[in-house]
C-alpha cells in the first residue's frame, strides 16, 4: 500500500495540555480553514470560547439559522474549491443542518459540519438539546463520527477533511460531546491521506480508455454529456480539448453549466426537463454518448426505457456506484474526469462531424422561433423572467457567479444566462432546496470576494431564508439579490395549469414589500415592473458597492418551455 | 426474478456500521431475512453475511452503494452455488416426549444432538440449510415443541482466497502471494479469476 509522507505538526509548548475545543480550532487552522459559518448554542459554547482567541486566523460568520450556514458553506465550497465549514450546537442546531447536508450530499459538495453534543455521560438519556444527530445524518452524509474524548478530536477532523474533499466530494459531520470539548490533553496534528477501506481515486484502466476511444473513433454522431464531475475535477480544459479534437458536440447538465463557455462552437445547450430542445432530442439521435461526471438523473433521462436506446454509452465517473445505476454503460471508465479525458484525447482520432452539428443547429431553430425569441423579445407589457436574466447576463458579461434558487426562475436563469467562466453556476440541483440561493450567495461571495455574485431568487424561495439578510448586513457581504416576483409558487402553478386543470391549490402568494424588508436590514433596494426601467435598475444594482436588492415584478402566469413532462420519454418534449 | 441471495460485506470495526449498511436496503424496500456478523481471521475486519429475497440487478446496485461507505472494504452478491453455508437451530422440547420412542430415531436421522436435559425440557441442536431446519421443526411439533430459535447464515465464499489475501495485505499480515486481483474499483471479480 502506498502512503504519502504526511505533514506532521510537532508538539510545542502552546499545544501541551490544551482543551479539546482549542484542538478543534487548531485542527481547522491546520487544514487551512479561514472561514466558518455557524451559530452558537449551549453544547458548542466551549468551542466558541476557544474561537475567541483565534479571531485573527479564522473568520466566523454568524448566520441567522443553521440551514443558512450549510448553504453558505456550499456556496463557499463551490466557488472557492475549498471545504466549507459549519458550526452548530446540539439538538435543534444539529437538526437544522439536515436540509443542507442532504443538499450537499446530492450535489457532491465538500463540507465539514462540527456539532456540539451533550456530555458523553448524558448520551442516550434524552438530555436537554440531545438528539441522535449521528443516526439522523447517517444517510445524508458521506461520513460522520461522534467524538467523546479530546484525544480523538485531531484524528476525527483530519479524516473529516480528507473524506469531504477527496474522490467524489461530500458533506461530513463531526459531533463532539461537551466533555470532550472541555477536557485537556497534549495536542498534535497530522493530516490524513489514507484510510485502508477507502479508495477515493480509482486507478485508470487503460483498457477502458482503448475501448472508449475505439467506440468514439467509429462513431458518426458522438455526443458529450458534461456533468458536475467535470467542474469538480477541474477538467474543463481537458473536456474542451477532447471535444475539439474529435469535433464532438457538448451538452451540459444543470450542475455541469459553466464548465464550457456557452459561446463555444461545440456547446449545444443545456439538458433536462426544461433544458434546450436540440440537446434533449439529440440524445435519441446520437450513436455514441460520452457521459462525463454525471449520474443520469431522472430530470435528464425522462422515461429511461426510451432513453439513448440507440446509442453506445461511455460513462466516465469517479463514483463506482453511479456506473450502471440508471443507464447500463457499454464502456465504464471508472476514473477521475480529468485523468480519463487526458488519456482519451490522446487516443481519439481527429475527426469532423459537421453534418451532425448541423442537425443541432436545425433543431435549435425550432426552439429559437417557438420559445427563445418570444421569451427574450416579448410583445406584451409584462416583463418576462428570460429578458431580465439576459440583461443581467449582458451587463455582467457572463462573468458573474450566478446563484439560483429552485423553480421557474432557476430554470430560466440556467437557460438564458450566458456562462463564461467555470464554477459560476451555483444552484441546488439534486435536492431542489427552496431557500438555497440567499445563503449560498453569501457563501459564494465570501469564497470569491473579487467576483460579482448575483442571486436570482423567486418570491417563494426568498421567504424561506430571508433572515440571512441579517448576516449579509452584519458581515458586510456584497451580494446582489434579484427577486423575480410573479406572486406565485411559479413552477408548481405551471404544473397545476398543465396537469391539474388550472386548479391553483395553495400556490398564490400575497407578498410583503420586499424592498421595505431589505431596508429593515439596511440593504438598499428598488422595485421595478416595466421594461423601460430594467436597464437602469440593473446598472444601479451592479454599480452599488455593497449588498443590493432588486425586485422585478414579472409576468404572473409565465411558463417555462421546453418541458419534458415528468416520467415521459424525451421525445414528448413540449415547446408550448 | 426474486430469489434468495447471500450478500457479504467486509467492514472496519466501527460503531453504527450495521445501521449504515441496513439503511441502504431500507431505502429500496428490501427486507433482510437474516444477518450474521463477526470478526474475520483478519483482526479489525468484520464480515456481514446478509440474506435477502431480491433480484440480482437490484442487489448489484445496492452492493455498489454499500461499497461507497467509507468503512467498507468490499461487498459482494452471491448465488446459492457460490457459497458454502450453514445455519443453526435450537429446539426446546418437553421432556415428557422423551418417553416416546420415536424421538430418538428423529434425532438420529436428522443428525441433531441433545445439548441439555432438565426435568421439564431438553434442547436439541441441528445445523444445516434452512429447509432442513424447518423440516425438523415440523417433525418435532407433535412432541410439544416449546421454542424454536434459528441463527442467521454463516457462509464461506468458494472464491474468496484472493480477496482475503487482499485484506491481509491491508492489515500487514502474511498472504499466500497469489497473483493479485483488482478489488479497488467497479470490476466484478469472477469465480474464474478467483479459482485456486
Amino acid at each position: 500500500m502506498k502512503t504519502k509522507p504526511t505533514e506532521k505538526f510537532e508538539l510545542t509548548a502552546d499545544t501541551l495540555n490544551i482543551s479539546g475545543s482549542e484542538a478543534v480550532i487548531r485542527s481547522l487552522i491546520a487544514e487551512g480553514v479561514e472561514t466558518i459559518f455557524g451559530y452558537p448554542g449551549g453544547a458548542i459554547m466551549p468551542i466558541y470560547d476557544a474561537l475567541y482567541d483565534f479571531q485573527d486566523k479564522v473568520h466566523h460568520i454568524l448566520v441567522r439559522h443553521e440551514q443558512g450556514a450549510t448553504h453558505a458553506a456550499q456556496g463557499y465550497a463551490r466557488t472557492s474549491g475549498k471545504v466549507g465549514v459549519v458550526f452548530a450546537t446540539s439538538g435543534p442546531g444539529a437538526t437544522n443542518l439536515v436540509t443542507g447536508l442532504a443538499d450537499a450530499y446530492m450535489d457532491s459538495t465538500p463540507m465539514v459540519c462540527i456539532t456540539g453534543q451533550v456530555a458523553a455521560a448524558l448520551l442516550g438519556t434524552d438530555a436537554f438539546q440531545e438528539t441522535d444527530v449521528i443516526g439522523i445524518t447517517m444517510p445524508i452524509t458521506k461520513w460522520n463520527i461522534q467524538v467523546t474524548r479530546p484525544e480523538d478530536i485531531p484524528g476525527a477532523i483530519a479524516k473529516a477533511f480528507y473524506i469531504a474533499a477527496s474522490g467524489r466530494p461530500g458533506p461530513v459531520l463531526v459531533d463532539i460531546t461537551k466533555n470532550a470539548q472541555a477536557a485537556k490533553f497534549d495536542y498534535e496534528y497530522s493530516k490524513c491521506d489514507y484510510i485502508r477501506s477507502y479508495r477515493p481515486v480509482p486507478e485508470l484502466d487503460p483498457a477502458s480508455i482503448d475501448a472508449a476511444a475505439a467506440l468514439i473513433n467509429s462513431a458518426k454522431k458522438p455526443y458529450i454529456l458534461c456533468g458536475h464531475g467535470v467542474l469538480i475535477s477541474g477538467a474543463e480544459k481537458e473536456l474542451i480539448a477532447f471535444a475539439e479534437k474529435a469535433q464532438i458536440p457538448i451538452a451540459s447538465t444543470l450542475l455541469g453549466l459553466s464548465a464550457v463557455p456557452v459561446d463555444h462552437p461545440l456547446y449545444v445547450g443545456y439538458l433536462g426537463m426544461h433544458g434546450n430542445y436540440a440537446p434533449n432530442i439529440m440524445t435519441n439521435e446520437c450513436d455514441v454518448v460520452i457521459a462525463v461526471g454525471m449520474r443520469f438523473d431522472d430530470r435528464i433521462t425522462g422515461d429511461v426505457s426510451h432513453y439513448i436506446k440507440q446509442a453506445k454509452v461511455v460513462h466516465i465517473e469517479i463514483d463506482a456506484a453511479e456506473i450502471h445505476k440508471i443507464i447500463k454503460a457499454d464502456v465504464p471508465v471508472h476514473a477521475d474526469a480529468k485523468t480519463a479525458l487526458k488519456a482519451l484525447t490522446a487516443k481519439v482520432n481527429v475527426a469532423k462531424h459537421d453534418e451532425w452539428l448541423q442537425e443541432f443547429k436545425e433543431a435549435d431553430k425550432k426552439e429559437q422561433e417557438k420559445v427563445i425569441q418570444p421569451e427574450l423579445y416579448p410583445t406584451g407589457d409584462q416583463l418576462k423572467m428570460a429578458e431580465v436574466i439576459r440583461r443581467i447576463s449582458e451587463k455582467t458579461g457572463g462573468h458573474a457567479v450566478l446563484v439560483t434558487d429552485v423553480g421557474q426562475h432557476q430554470m430560466i436563469a440556467s437557460r438564458y444566462y450566458r456562462f463564461k467562466d467555470p464554477n459560476t453556476n451555483i444552484t441546488s440541483g439534486g435536492m431542489g432546496t427552496m431557500g438555497f440561493a440567499l445563503p449560498a450567495a453569501m457563501g459564494a461571495k465570501v469564497g470569491v470576494p473579487e467576483k460579482e455574485v448575483v442571486a436570482i431568487i423567486g418570491d417563494g424561495c426568498f421567504q424561506m431564508t430571508l433572515q440571512e439578510l441579517g448576516t449579509i448586513y452584519q458581515s458586510e457581504i456584497g451580494v446582489k439579490i434579484v427577486i423575480l416576483n410573479n406572486n406565485f409558487l411559479g413552477m408548481v402553478r405551471q404544473w397545476q395549469q398543465l396537469f391539474h386543470d388550472k386548479r391553483y391549490s395553495s400556490t398564490e402568494m400575497i407578498n410583503p414589500d420586499f424592498v421595505q424588508i431589505a431596508k429593515g436590514f439596511y440593504i438598499p433596494g428598488k422595485k421595478v415592473s416595466t421594461r423601460g426601467e430594467i436597464d437602469a435598475a440593473i446598472d444601479e444594482m451592479l454599480a452599488h458597492k455593497g449588498a443590493y436588492l432588486l425586485e422585478v415584478v414579472v409576468e404572473q402566469e409565465g411558463n417555462v418551455f421546453p418541458m419534458v413532462p415528468a416520467g415521459a420519454p424525451i421525445a414528448n418534449i413540449r415547446l408550448d | 426474478m426474486e430469489k434468495e441471495y447471500t450478500v457479504t460485506v467486509y467492514t472496519e470495526d466501527r460503531i453504527g456500521i450495521t445501521n449504515r449498511i441496513t439503511v441502504i436496503f431500507t431505502r429500496r424496500r428490501i427486507n433482510i431475512t437474516s444477518l450474521t456478523t463477526a470478526e474475520t481471521e483478519i483482526p479489525g475486519v468484520y464480515k456481514f453475511i446478509i440474506t435477502v429475497l431480491s433480484e440480482r440487478s437490484k442487489l448489484e446496485k445496492i452492493v455498489g452503494q454499500i461499497e461507497r461507505l467509507i468503512e467498507i472494504h468490499r461487498a459482494f452478491v452471491h448465488d446459492e452455488d457460490e457459497v458454502v453455508y450453514q445455519e443453526l437451530a435450537l429446539y426446546k422440547i418437553s421432556t415428557k416426549s422423551l418417553q416416546n420412542g420415536n424421538i430418538e430415531k428423529l434425532i438420529r436421522e436428522n443428525q441433531a444432538r441433545i445439548l441439555t436435559i432438565t426435568d421439564d425440557y431438553f434442547v436439541i441442536e441441528k445445523t444445516g440449510h434452512q429447509h432442513e431446519l424447518i423440516a425438523l421443526q415440523e417433525k418435532l411439533a407433535p412432541y410439544g415443541l416449546i421454542e424454536y430459535s434459528k441463527s442467521g447464515r454463516v457462509a464461506i465464499v468458494k472464491w474468496s482466497r484472493r480477496f482475503h489475501d487482499h485484506l491481509k495485505e491491508l492489515a500487514g499480515l502474511h498472504t499466500d502471494n497469489l497473483p493479485p486481483a483488482d478489488y479497488s474499483g467497479t470490476s466484478t471479480v469472477t469465480a474464474a479469476q478467483e479459482s485456486i
